[in-house]
């Protein structure tokens, strides 16, 4: 597969996260500040992203076993959790967030624990979609390939696109 | 279906004819200069944004004020695009502190919600200290009357995440077109 067509399908493979509703306009702005000095920022912030939130999941987790619940620390968790999440453009998880804070200002404590296994949910999705991705993106990424290389890349990409439009 | 930002903002050069620089005003840190940039973002199908860096160069400085990480590395690349060196800090204390060490930047980018000092009280103490940066407020905080305390703590300006090219640029505007605090 040509170069030109590669890189074309790795763009196009992501409109469905946009179009599902996964991913939002804030995840196109940091597509805007990658450039040759930055190649991987938005990769790199997604990273991040996860790996800080894996520890707030757990202190929420945590909150959730107590008896009785403390709402009010519940929602600054929340709270933080749903700034980060927006900030990279987390569509699903940022709605499941204010859900969870609709719960604990109405002292739900059943909704929270079901909105926040919910969350879990979208959270566990969008990070598998951006990293194949992301894993499409490296394909796609100039280097030394030789023409077979390339080809593997090209039916990945395919047997990828066909499996996210089942 | 596809949301396709496309903005052109031009900032001239500070020249005599610039009527954007008051050259009357002089800013702490020295003369505030903006070079010729031009920021265009075309259809994803070009995907490829003129890169600020290699035609912007500026004099202002900024300080990042945030306790989450991912907030803090998006708002300083948002910065570096816009050629703005700057430097982090993790919560409102640590801002004081480094004012206290005898740093001082154009720009404060404050957070609401932080531990050990919110940005409330930063903000505050930093007036207190004498210190006239811009220093505007970034939350997520929707309420009135918290965004209403904020501001009273001595913002200058309010911007509600998540933070984007466009947003700073407003606020670089309004710093240009009305000096200092």
């Amino acid at each position: 597969m040509e170069r030109n067509q590669l890189h074309r399908l790795v763009a196009l493979s992501r409109q469905p996260l946009f179009d599902q509703g996964f991913l939002d306009e804030q995840f196109l702005q940091l597509e805007e500040l990658q450039d040759d000095a930055n190649p991987n920022f938005v990769e790199e912030v997604v990273t991040l992203y996860y790996r800080d939130s894996a520890r707030l999941i757990l202190n929420i987790e945590q909150a959730l076993e107590r008896n009785p619940l403390d709402f009010n620390k519940l929602d600054i968790l929340m709270h933080q959790f749903k700034g980060s999440s927006s900030s990279i453009g987390a569509k699903k998880v940022k709605a499941e967030c204010t859900f969870f804070r609709e719960n604990c200002r109405a002292g739900n404590g059943e909704g929270c624990i079901r909105t926040f296994q919910q969350l879990k949910k979208e959270y566990a999705t969008l990070r598998k979609k951006l990293e194949a991705y992301f894993q499409l993106r490296l394909h796609a990424a100039p280097s030394e390939k030789s023409v077979a290389e390339e080809e593997m890349a090209g039916i990945h990409l395919k047997m990828f696109l066909v499996s996210e439009a089942l | 279906m596809e949301i396709i930002p496309f903005f052109s903002i031009i900032l001239f050069l500070s020249s005599p004819k610039n009527p954007f620089l008051d050259h009357t005003h002089t800013h702490h840190s020295g003369k505030l200069e903006i070079s010729f940039m031009e920021f265009g973002a075309t259809s994803r199908k070009k995907n490829k944004m003129v890169n600020g860096n290699q035609k912007f160069r500026t004099e202002i400085t900024a300080l990042v004020v945030d306790d989450d990480t991912t907030n803090r590395t998006i708002h300083r690349r948002l910065l570096q695009n816009l050629g703005i060196e700057n430097q982090e800090v993790r919560n409102g204390k640590e801002a004081i502190d480094i004012h206290s060490s005898g740093r001082n930047f154009d720009l404060i980018l404050m957070d609401m919600d932080m531990p050990i000092m919110n940005g409330i009280e930063a903000t505050k103490q930093l007036r207190a200290m004498g210190i006239r940066s811009t220093i505007v407020g970034v939350s997520t905080r929707s309420m009135e009357e918290k965004v209403q305390e904020f501001m009273e703590a001595g913002l200058d300006d309010y911007q509600e995440k998540p933070l984007t090219s466009a947003k700073l640029i407003s606020i670089l505007h309004k710093m240009n077109h009305n000096g200092s605090v």
